[in-house]
């Protein structure tokens, strides 16, 4: 047997150098578990400093027997690979281990040993942990915010059908799939913008605009029978044909009456709020300020200089200006300017805000990709007799955006995480109304569990939309 | 008039201060081969490049069948159609796989049918004998096959002319024979050809006229047999010296 060396653990006496590092090592991590777990403290007889570090420095020397390269062992190699491949790494990890330890039990503990959920009201919150009787209570409000109960049915609906109109682009077949992007750029977001407006808000108005939206669904299903050959006739003539038809020969007098005897009570936007309205303001203000954004990017790069300079004009004013006095504009100046019996309603108001602004970030993040590309693809491009529109609809805007997801994406999050801005002009999306919430005289002091809820819900979404990026980016990939 | 395809008068062309084509003439007849050689910075590629309008000219005019070059984008469009080019780099378009890259101008430029366009997108790439990557993408290809399938695109639109922006310049040895011969064919078949090259062998075997390029300016312009055989200025011979 050779000598051992502890100095400089090698592969000849393996086991022994493992054996003891490995003790030592567990050992570490036991005493800071029953001190964190139990509260226990296995060192006390030491003195306080000593006892606080001798856990640190018994792992260390623990992993710094196991340190062996090419052991031969899989398992030690991988945890040798991954954190333990210098002294250095050896005491971050550590100190990772025993962060993570100690943190756990006051999380556990707030999070679910110690939180309530029963009852209905504040007395049960009793314990040292979070009260989620309060978010259980006001969940209908964060959700829905002011909307009336008993009309909450219709929004839910709302969002059925919004996501039944996007996931037919998943089932389409690839053929359909070209003219359903068209679809999905041009009709789609004003027809889904009246349907949720008007459906949402209710009123006589909603059964005028009725006719649309069947006239739009039914286009849609129809569509899927036309041959591929008309199609890009098809999605102009129909919905208006269908609209008209609706509107005019078969149903207008029974739609009338209905609407007279039970329209859907009129909820104005001021009542909107919640998770909801967080969805409904960011989802209009990405299909909007896409577009706009591409518009201005090009325009940007224009060779004309009246589009030019008006193209840099609005981007760098909305880049200029900072969203909450954008939004606070919206709501307070723009009006003096409209003819006074003209009134557009806040949150229209509020979306086309936050839709320019958002625009100018995308037109840059686009123009970026849009100056990566090579000259030479618009040479060919040009040498092939494309104009300017097809040069870039065919050839340029898909390698360029293609290039700028993470950018578009980025932008995207922004958005969405900018939304609880809307405070400003008296819309409550969730963060606004968790601060209403928490200043309501019978539930003061838990602020913390409504901004933990709405940090989840906002890292579900916003983690959701990223990985939806990425997808896109693996799915769209071809060099290579 | 009728069979003179390209003319050029009197053109001259600035990059800013700098003067890059001076008075050049040029007049190429239907179904002619003319190779134009040169060092680097003659102006060549930008001579070419103006036949297309990709550079624009800044006096005098160019012909291209029949119809001026001008500022009126409709026509350029309509002129650049007709005439192909192939460049240096290749230029495929690598989000498009290589048939659609073959298939994208007749569909969406010349309303060629899809059906029709794939049709005859293989057929030319039979020509340059890759119909069997056609699903690939060009990141997938060598330079040489990109090359040939750039060449292929440009046939799909059958054109009257083809211009070659120094097809083999960034090829692997190897790989200049492959596109060579691909440009050979086509000069058998009887296209109307413009070739920018520094590939002697390839001017000597299929080149009507070869013309030679200094500083902006026509030096010499000649039947092939007699530019390599008695070139008449120095500055030709001094370069042929070199290049052979």
């Amino acid at each position: 047997m050779n000598k051992l060396n502890f100095l400089q653990p090698d592969k000849n006496n393996l086991y022994s150098y493992l054996f003891t590092g490995v003790i030592l090592v567990s050992l570490s991590i036991f005493i800071v578990f029953l001190n964190s777990f139990f509260s226990l403290d296995l060192l006390s007889f030491l003195p306080g400093t000593i006892s606080f570090f001798l856990p640190l420095i018994i792992g260390f020397m623990g992993l710094h027997l196991i340190r062996i390269e090419y052991s031969g062992l899989k398992f030690l190699d991988v945890v040798n690979k991954n954190i333990n491949t210098n002294s250095f790494n050896a005491f971050l990890s550590l100190l990772i281990i025993f962060v993570v330890i100690k943190s756990l039990p006051p999380l556990l503990s707030w999070f679910i040993l110690d939180a309530s959920i029963a009852g209905d009201s504040k007395d049960v919150c009793t314990g040292t942990g979070a009260c989620w009787t309060y978010i259980k209570i006001w969940f209908n409000r964060f959700m829905y915010g002011m909307y009336p109960n008993a009309e909450q049915w219709r929004i839910n609906l709302s969002f059925i059908a919004l996501a039944f109109l996007g996931t037919i682009g998943f089932f389409a077949t690839e053929k359909f799939k070209k003219y359903l992007t068209l679809y999905y750029v041009v009709v789609y977001p004003i027809i889904a913008f009246f349907f949720i407006f008007f459906f949402i808000s209710g009123g006589p108005i909603f059964f005028d605009f009725s006719y649309g939206i069947i006239a739009a669904v039914l286009s849609i299903i129809i569509g899927f029978f036309i041959p591929p050959k008309f199609k890009m006739y098809y999605f102009i003539i129909v919905p208006i044909t269908l609209y008209i038809l609706l509107k005019y020969v078969f149903f207008y007098e029974e739609l009338i009456e209905l609407g007279k005897l039970e329209a859907l009570e009129w909820v104005e936007t001021g009542a909107w709020g919640g998770l909801s309205l967080t969805f409904i303001v960011s989802f209009f203000c990405l299909i909007f300020c896409f577009p706009i954004g591409l518009f201005l990017s090009l325009g940007r790069r224009s060779d004309f200089p009246i589009i030019k300079y008006i193209s840099i004009g609005m981007i760098e004013f909305w880049r200029g200006v900072p969203l909450i006095t954008v939004l606070f504009m919206s709501s307070v100046m723009f009006p003096m300017f409209l003819p006074e019996d003209m009134f557009i309603d806040k949150l229209v108001r509020v979306i086309i805000a936050i839709s320019l602004f958002e625009a100018a970030y995308v037109a840059e993040v686009i123009r970026g990709g849009l100056q990566a590309l090579p000259r030479g693809q618009y040479d060919a491009a040009k040498s092939l007799g494309m104009g300017y529109w097809k040069m870039h609809i065919l050839v340029i805007l898909p390698q360029a955006l293609k290039l700028v997801i993470p950018g578009i994406a980025n932008t995207f999050l922004a958005l969405v995480k900018d939304t609880p801005l809307i405070f400003v002009v008296g819309l409550l999306e969730i963060v606004g109304m968790l601060n209403l919430a928490k200043t309501n005289p019978e539930w003061l002091g838990f602020a913390m569990e409504g901004y933990v809820f709405a940090s989840v819900l906002f890292f579900i979404i916003c983690y959701a939309m990223s990985k939806y990026s990425y997808n896109l980016e693996q799915k769209y990939k071809t060099e290579r | 008039m009728s069979d003179k395809i390209i003319q050029i008068t009197e053109m001259n062309k600035w990059f800013g201060d700098f003067q890059v084509l001076k008075n050049i003439n040029l007049e190429v007849e239907k179904n002619k081969k003319i190779v134009v050689c040169g060092p680097s910075g003659s102006g060549k590629s930008t001579l070419i490049r103006c036949i297309n309008r990709l550079e624009e000219h800044q006096k005098g005019s160019i012909i291209v069948d029949g119809n001026e070059l001008t500022e009126d984008t409709k026509d350029i469009e309509k002129i650049r159609a007709e005439v192909g080019m192939v460049f240096q780099q290749f230029n495929l378009f690598p989000h498009l796989s290589i048939l659609d890259n073959c298939t994208l101008a007749p569909i969406w430029v010349k309303k060629m049918p899809k059906k029709d366009a794939e049709e005859l997108a293989l057929q030319h790439l039979e020509k340059v004998q890759i119909a069997d990557q056609a699903n690939k993408y060009p990141g997938q290809l060598s330079g040489g096959q990109q090359q040939r399938c750039a060449i292929a695109r440009a046939l799909c639109m059958e054109p009257k002319i083809m211009l070659f922006d120094e097809p083999t310049s960034a090829l692997d040895p190897e790989m200049i024979k492959e596109v060579l011969d691909a440009m050979v064919n086509l000069a058998k078949a009887g296209m109307t050809m413009i070739v920018v090259t520094h590939e002697m062998g390839f001017a000597k075997e299929v080149a009507d006229e070869v013309i030679f390029m200094d500083e902006g300016m026509i030096v010499e312009r000649a039947e092939t047999k007699e530019f390599f055989a008695n070139p008449k200025s120095d500055r030709t011979k001094l370069f042929l010296s070199q290049i052979l």
